[in-house]
């Protein structure tokens, strides 16, 4: 394994250099918070932020994506014909990443990526870009990351690893498009032996910070239709507002709506982010909805990430433990405590609760 | 700035099709079959079905539907799909009229389990509309190469008048065959000369519904209220619940298992359905 070391002096020298190949987005200061965005040409990203508020999934999938455009003007040759719209599948590279959140997207490709159907907009946004991550060197104290998969130097869906070891970098290349982008910046120097123990010990510290922790071991032991009738759930959804902020700011929801948007006589066919928080995502025509009430949509949320996921895909849980929506959630709903409660239930107990 | 082409398949670009006949199917006229053709040969290959599996409808700046495909594969050069008006997409698609463009996009879903059902006796039960992808099931079981597939096929279908079934002058023409026994039933008669049954479907299940066997499987598609009481009935008459297939529906976007609403547990209504054996939905919440 390839390890580099960045002189703190050489940094604003390679992302330029990076800048010329890769269309680099990272974390800048918006107000009171953190968010991923396009880094103008001159621009750095700024690694001092605990997490952004937005997850980064938006860089491989967009909250509105045009897929068609069409005409509806029927002098047109080809009007009320879809026609693919154009797409920039051109390098991009996004530093600054949390390797919970480049993990995270390791969980969704499962469902964008099968072996029935691909969906092209994710996929190509996602095989045209460059994960740089930035390891955690101080955890938030609603991350849970070690027990939900992932962890503050976890390198799963990274191309590269970056640990801030307070003079220089170290960049650990963790694949051919990370070992490209390295070379791309200029940054060529190789770290001595030393360097991979200090990653070590860094991420033996960051992992030791975090305090808080998710039990999963029998979820995937525990019957659906009994966890689904479990008596909790009208506890656990009781506050909740509907607002939807916990799928909107989650980087593995991926729930998506398709709409059509005409104006005058053309228009465009896009795909837009949905939430199962609302009731018009399952209302059928008839006005019959199959999660009509607030406790069917809470109780779908949670059975996706923590049941039916693991299930589905023999694996576990679609959740990487960032935290966001504990940290952004209203009414303090907390997926942590949902968790614990899935992964105990045992009906039996349960039973003169029903009665 | 390269500009990628998409080089895989892209399972949301509907086929364009020409709507080439609109049906008037029921009294009420807000049932219309909509018979369409591909504009580009060779579309018609990639659309290549089996009976049970849909469509998403995708009228051009309205939106997409799933609609049950109601033509069998047996049926060549063209496709068929019968429409309730309900929404906005379906509304439109009301007032759309030969000739016009749209686009389809599929087949979507499984099937009813050819391959099972192969050699044994079948009994269908739909109510309603819910009878395009029974129509296409039975004929395409009819078809002369296919017949000799299947044992005995009943059929029981029941819509609220004798001008709410659809696809009238078929039943007709499958009542006076001898390899199909139709049960056709009405709620209630207007017509003096209706000379088939009157009653809910479930009654009617009752009285002319064969006993189960290991050899006998029930197809049944209809409004939840005739699940509701024919599935008692079937129970009585012995029929074990992977038996028993049903087909589903759930308000749908993508159709291929990624939008994320169609759910009922880890089953997707659109990609690992919209058919079903009872045996399955047990071991699912019962979102739909």
């Amino acid at each position: 394994m390839k390890v580099i070391k960045i002189d703190k002096k050489d940094w604003a020298g390679g992302i330029d250099k990076i800048q010329d190949a890769y269309r680099l987005s990272g974390p800048v200061r918006e107000e009171k918070s953190h968010n991923f965005k396009v880094l103008g040409k001159g621009e750095l990203p700024d690694l001092n932020f605990l997490n952004t508020r937005l997850s980064p999934k938006s860089i491989v999938y967009p909250q509105s994506e045009i897929m068609f455009e069409y005409s509806l003007d029927e002098k047109d040759p080809d009007h009320h014909i879809m026609k693919d719209a154009a797409k920039d599948y051109s390098p991009k590279a996004v530093l600054g990443i949390r390797p919970c959140d480049a993990s995270a997207f390791l969980l969704v490709k499962r469902n964008f990526d099968t072996p029935d159907y691909k969906d092209p907009y994710w996929v190509r946004a996602y095989e045209s870009t460059t994960f740089i991550g930035a390891a955690c060197n101080n955890p938030c104290s609603t991350c849970f990351c070690t027990t939900a998969g992932s962890g503050p130097f976890n390198e799963d869906g990274l191309d590269i690893l970056l640990a801030d070891a307070g003079e220089c970098y170290y960049a650990k290349a963790i694949t051919e498009k990370g070992d490209n982008l390295l070379n791309t910046a200029g940054w060529k120097t190789i770290a001595d032996g030393g360097a991979l123990k200090k990653i070590e010990s860094l991420k033996k510290e960051a992992e030791a910070k975090i305090s808080s922790l998710v039990s999963t071991d029998q979820l995937n032991n525990k019957k659906t239709t009994e966890l689904y009738e479990a008596p909790f759930w009208e506890d656990v959804s009781f506050s909740c507002i509907n607002c939807g902020t916990c799928t909107y700011l989650c980087p593995t929801c991926w729930c998506f709506d398709i709409q059509d948007e005409n104006s005058g006589c053309s228009g465009v066919r896009m795909k837009n982010w949905d939430s199962c928080m609302f009731p018009l995502f399952t209302i059928h025509g008839t006005g019959h909805n199959p999660r009509g009430t607030k406790l069917h949509r809470v109780r779908q949320r949670f059975m996706h990430k923590l049941k039916y996921y693991v299930d589905k895909y023999e694996s576990g849980i679609q959740c990487v433990g960032c935290g966001r929506c504990i940290r952004s959630c209203p009414v303090n709903i907390d997926i942590r405590r949902v968790c614990d409660m899935m992964n105990s239930y045992d009906p039996k107990a349960c039973a003169c609760a029903v009665k | 700035m390269i500009k990628g082409d998409i080089k895989v398949q892209n399972p949301y670009m509907p086929y364009p099709v020409r709507i080439d006949e609109i049906i008037t199917e029921t009294e009420d006229r807000n049932l219309k079959t909509f018979k369409f053709v591909f504009l580009n040969p060779g579309d018609e290959d990639k659309f290549s079905y089996k009976a049970g599996q849909f469509a998403e409808l995708s009228v051009t700046g309205k939106g997409e539907i799933p609609i049950g495909i109601a033509s069998s594969p047996t049926e060549k050069g063209f496709v068929k799909f019968t429409v309730n008006k309900v929404g906005l997409v379906s509304s439109y698609l009301h007032s759309m009229k030969v000739g016009d463009i749209m686009g389809i996009r599929g087949p979507l879903g499984n099937s009813y389990p050819w391959d099972t059902l192969e050699g044994k006796n079948v009994v269908i039960i739909g109510g309603g509309f819910a009878f395009t992808t029974l129509r296409s099931s039975i004929v395409s079981m009819l078809d002369p190469a296919n017949r000799k597939k299947f044992k005995d096929i009943n059929v029981i279908y029941g819509a609220r008048t004798p001008g709410m079934l659809l696809y009238r002058d078929e039943l007709a023409a499958w009542e006076r065959r001898d390899d199909i026994k139709m049960h056709i039933t009405v709620d209630a008669a207007n017509d003096l000369d209706w000379k088939y049954n009157v009653g809910f479907v479930p009654a009617i299940t009752e009285k002319k519904a064969p006993q189960a066997d290991a050899d006998t499987y029930a197809i049944i598609c209809g409004p939840p209220v005739m699940i509701k009481f024919t599935q008692p009935v079937l129970d009585k008459l012995g029929y074990g619940h992977d038996h028993i297939i049903m087909s589903l529906e759930n308000r749908m976007k993508c159709g291929i298992g990624m939008c994320g609403r169609c759910n009922i547990g880890k089953e997707f209504v659109c990609k690992d359905g919209p058919v079903f054996t009872l045996a399955q939905l047990n071991a699912t919440p019962r979102e739909y």
